[in-house]
């Protein structure tokens, strides 16, 4: 008995112009087979129209340890959020 | 129409072959050799029960024509004998082992969407139509079964062995394919019927080179079975496929007057 | 239910006394209603236990094709063979989301799938009864997978984040599965005697076994309670077995087929259904291997995994010859 298929990571666009999404995970002997499997598994209901498969092992994920390092920084910058700068009522289209 | 009687039969004869392989399919449902196989091989066998549905509600809509209530797609599915299905004898072999299925899958399909796309441009609108939408999906079994046949084959010296095997044994029922009888004949020349005699090339291009990526040989007996117009298309079968319809028919022939 | 009596490892439930600091932090945000990500840290025996309650849901699925397997080769009409084909494959793609979800935290499915065909794990009691009719087919349908959504729903809302998306999947597919089981039902019911005795057949079979699903009283249990303070567990089995029989007797009723309960009886005080005792004998015998089919659905669970297994070597062996193939043309 040789190894188990590896996992790979799907991500399936739902609709043209919208960003693929992660939909879940499969095993295939490699990506061609990912690709045809993820298309049988996960677009049965007619959920996609493009599939992108990534190795499992191939990710790379942040640390949850760095949470606060990597992510509470950005929550002091109010400034980048357009809610941040009051206009006044009688200004349109800004 | 003067072409309904035979019509009938040809549009049996297009609708029985999936009809016999989704049933064969159907067996393989929670025992597939992967998960995602499983599923993966559910979605062709789904596929072919649409496309025989489709067949055999226009098929039994042609009947009506012919005087009479004509039959439904279950009447027609579920109360026919052996020898009045019109399916390939190649569809109505064992499921056997993986390499068995796949085969038979890869010898049918490259055959199936060959003959759909002949029928594109079929004067019938209704034959067309169905041929259309099937084509779709079976351009996508053709791809699968023949990347299974390219995978065992060039895999292990066990499924190498097995997978030629398989090509071997079911060689001899390809032949029917290619040969029309009357009732094709004449629809060809009517415009309606696919012309199989123009499908064997390609078919053998395209079997010889994924055979030849699959390290496999093609096979040099050249007897086949069914040939002389006695093959499953007339009705001449098989002994599986009485076993097959036996299962398949047990509860509406159980109990004949009952809706389900 | 489809995970029966998952064991936590707990004597007690963990209280903040016996917790540090990583635990506190931890139980703070399922307490807040913040999922746990694979990664996070998490405490060893909620790990442990969710893997156990996640592979039992998934095997579940697995074994679960193989009643109404049964019957695709000879449902009755082709629309009806094209409906069941679909929901047990549902079923098999459900087994695979779970099976996902569960390797998120680093076990391996085929470890999993070892452990399923060797006996260790278990799945859902309610697989090893027979499916002897087309009834039975409609039967799964109205009443286990009407159970198992019982229990399902909630589990959307579980403290672990990819379980909690493998269910809100999965309950959005198996939305269909009850209603077709039902339609089953009620083609019977209005059909010949025969159907109707037939559909009163199934339900004189399956009604005990579906009530046993959702597991013996757990209101007593350190597992249960546990699991409940980690949020994978949301309501208790005799909430949810009550919400299950409130739901279905006017289902039956619709149907025209009788319960067979004696002790079934609207209780208006209680604005729910007395029922009957269940009998857990029955249950305890069906879950230590004693089920009328544990023996053949094992047997074909592990004839599948046998005869795929050179099936799966060649796809292997095939994909690392073609990726050597590959990387010596880019040399």
């Amino acid at each position: 008995m040789t190894s188990e298929w590896p996992l790979w990571e799907i991500f399936i666009r739902s609709q043209h112009g919208l960003a693929h999404k992660h939909a879940g995970s499969l095993h295939a002997p490699d990506a061609e087979m990912a690709v045809k499997n993820a298309r049988d598994v996960y677009t049965r209901r007619n959920e996609g129209v493009s599939i992108w498969v990534v190795k499992s092992s191939d990710i790379v994920a942040s640390c949850p340890g760095d949470r606060e390092a990597l992510f509470d920084p950005a929550s002091s910058k109010v400034y980048r959020h357009p809610t941040f700068f009051p206009m006044p009522d009688e200004v349109k289209h800004i | 129409m003067d072409d309904d009687p035979i019509l009938f039969q040809y549009l049996l004869r297009l609708g029985d072959s999936p009809l016999i392989l989704a049933q064969q399919l159907g067996a393989w449902v929670g025992k597939g050799p992967a998960l995602e196989e499983d599923i993966a091989l559910t979605n062709v066998g789904l596929d072919l029960l649409g496309q025989a549905r489709l067949w055999l509600t226009c098929a039994g809509e042609v009947e009506a024509r012919l005087g009479g209530a004509g039959r439904s797609e279950d009447e027609l599915a579920f109360t026919r004998d052996g020898g009045e299905f019109r399916n390939l004898l190649l569809v109505e072999q064992p499921n056997g082992s993986y390499a068995d299925t796949m085969a038979r899958q890869f010898l049918f399909d490259t055959w199936h969407l060959l003959a759909l796309r002949a029928l594109l441009p079929s004067r019938d609108a209704r034959v067309a139509a169905i041929a259309d939408k099937a084509a779709r999906e079976v351009a996508y079994h053709v791809e699968r079964s023949g990347d299974w046949v390219v995978r065992l084959g060039d895999g292990t010296p066990e499924s190498h062995a097995r997978m030629q095997a398989a090509i071997d044994g079911l060689w001899m029922y390809t032949g029917e394919m290619f040969v029309p009888d009357a009732v094709e004949l004449a629809l060809i020349d009517a415009g309606v019927a696919a012309d199989v005699r123009a499908l064997e090339a390609p078919w053998r291009r395209h079997v010889d080179a994924v055979l030849a990526e699959a390290t496999l040989s093609v096979p040099q007996n050249g007897w086949m079975q069914g040939g002389g117009g006695r093959g499953g298309k007339q009705g001449v079968h098989t002994e599986h496929l009485g076993h097959l319809l036996a299962e398949m028919q047990f509860l509406q022939r159980a109990y004949p007057d009952a809706q389900w | 239910m489809y995970a029966q009596m998952v064991e936590t490892g707990v004597d007690a439930v963990r209280t903040a006394a016996d917790m540090g600091g990583d635990e506190r932090a931890f139980q703070a945000r399922i307490d807040a209603d913040i999922r746990i990500e694979p990664k996070d840290w998490m405490p060893e025996a909620y790990r442990k236990t969710l893997i156990r309650q996640m592979s039992q849901h998934a095997h579940s699925e697995i074994v679960g094709m193989l009643p109404e397997g049964n019957w695709i080769t000879r449902a009755p009409t082709l629309k009806r063979k094209a409906i069941l084909m679909a929901k047990v494959q549902d079923e098999g793609g459900h087994g695979l989301y779970l099976y996902s979800a569960a390797e998120t935290l680093g076990v391996s499915r085929d470890a999993m799938t070892a452990d399923l065909l060797s006996g260790k794990a278990k799945y859902s009691s309610i697989f090893n009864y027979p499916t002897l009719t087309w009834a039975d087919i409609g039967a799964i349908g109205w009443l286990v997978d009407g159970a198992a959504i019982m229990n399902q729903i909630p589990l959307c809302r579980c403290s672990f984040g990819p379980y909690a998306r493998a269910m809100v999947r999965i309950c959005k597919e198996e939305s269909f599965h009850q209603r077709q089981g039902y339609d089953i039902m009620l083609s019977l019911a209005r059909g010949t005697p025969g159907q109707k005795a037939m559909a009163q057949d199934a339900l004189d079979r399956w009604w005990w076994p579906s009530l046993m699903m959702f597991g013996p009283s757990d209101a007593e249990s350190v597992h249960s309670a546990q699991s409940a303070a980690w949020k994978i567990k949301l309501l208790s089995n005799d909430e949810l077995r009550q919400r299950y029989v409130d739901q279905t007797v006017p289902q039956a009723d619709h149907l025209g087929i009788t319960m067979p309960d004696p002790d079934l009886a609207w209780n208006a005080d209680r604005g729910h259904y007395d029922f009957g005792a269940i009998d857990w004998a029955e249950f305890h015998a069906v879950v230590r291997g004693n089920g009328p089919c544990n023996r053949d659905r094992l047997a074909t669970r592990v004839k599948a995994w046998e005869d795929g297994g050179w099936v799966r070597d060649a796809a292997m062996a095939h994909a690392d010859r073609r990726a050597a193939r590959a990387a010596a043309a880019a040399a």
